[in-house]
């Protein structure tokens, strides 16, 4: 397992540049819409924000909770996009065909938007877990402790 | 269009780099800059979805998994010994090479508006995206919308991906 980096440059930048890199990832999967970007490229940046945190303190540090309590997400963002999907199945119509997503007050066009960004959501979550799972598992070292203490202790 | 020139030869040169360098350290971070005067070329081509894409995974995230694959590497296997040339290869690739460039002279034209890609069925999205999904960004709309079935088998393999990794490589996990 990777070991905490003692540095004190690289620790106070990574104080600095993880929450950035985060919001950006989150900026980034929102606006995809109108810009560009999207869910792909939103759940990279977040992964990497969560990877260089695994990377600098540690993935028992304080800091590193939320890539711990990501691991547990395997499969979480395919869930929300096949489920938007059986969404549509259940309003009447085909599958991931955001038509027929009945949602109260809104047009057909913004019953559209409302499909991609929800799908959008799910990818980023997919590729993000994926990411530092990944990571995760390319450090992974059987002679020290094991997976099952790093995620639950 | 001065960038054009500087940005190929960067390319080639990043390229030749990464396969000749003898320490594969040096080539994953040759490969990382490589990506990303790709992604510089793809902005400047107008594909900025793609260029983000090419930016931050090609150089990014995927220069951290190769890092994190060698460090688990011994030296001996990180420095790696070339086999000479074979002659075949010398002649060949370039005869190659100038088969491909002679194909080349009949592509159509860089934002031809004629050619088969521009009037089969793209002029259907940029003309009726905006108000059938009410997205600016074609590119999305395209993926997500039109296109998501495609999307939703990526994302499927991205999961794979990510479950065979931990599979294969976290062993003694019960």
């Amino acid at each position: 397992m990777i070991q905490p980096h003692d540095s004190v440059i690289v620790r106070t930048l990574g104080h600095i540049v993880i929450p950035v890199a985060q919001l950006f990832g989150v900026y980034v999967l929102v606006f995809g819409q109108h810009g560009p970007g999207g869910g792909f490229v939103g759940g990279v940046v977040l992964a990497a924000s969560m990877i260089l945190s695994i990377l600098i303190f540690g993935i028992n540090a304080p800091n590193s909770v939320l890539a711990r309590k990501m691991l547990h997400g395997d499969g979480l963002g395919l869930l929300i996009f096949a489920g938007v999907g059986g969404l549509c199945l259940i309003g009447g119509g085909q599958f991931l065909n955001y038509s027929h997503l009945q949602i109260p007050s809104l047009d057909e066009a913004s019953q559209h938007y409302v499909g991609i960004l929800l799908t959008q959501l799910g990818v980023a979550v997919d590729v993000a877990v994926t990411g530092v799972s990944i990571a995760v598992s390319l450090s992974f070292n059987e002679d020290e402790i094991s997976l099952d203490e790093v995620t639950h202790g | 269009m001065t960038f054009e020139l500087p940005l190929l030869i960067l390319l080639v040169v990043t390229a030749a780099g990464a396969i000749m360098v003898k320490d594969l350290i040096s080539a994953v971070f040759i490969l990382g800059s490589y990506s990303f005067a790709l992604a510089l070329v793809w902005a400047l081509l107008g594909a900025v979805d793609v260029a983000f894409v090419e930016a931050v995974v090609g150089a990014g995230l995927a220069t951290v998994f190769f890092l994190l694959t060698l460090f688990g590497t011994n030296e001996k296997d990180t420095h790696i010994r070339r086999p000479p040339v074979p002659w075949t290869a010398i002649v060949g690739l370039p005869i190659l090479g100038l088969l491909l460039l002679y194909g080349a002279g009949d592509l159509p034209a860089f934002g031809d508006a004629n050619s088969p890609a521009s009037i089969h069925i793209s002029p259907f999205y940029l003309e009726n995206s905006l108000e059938q999904t009410a997205t600016p960004n074609v590119v999305t709309a395209v993926l997500m919308d039109y296109r998501s079935f495609d999307t939703f088998i990526e994302t499927i393999v991205i999961f794979t991906a990510g479950i065979a990794c931990a599979l294969i490589l976290r062993k003694g996990d019960s």
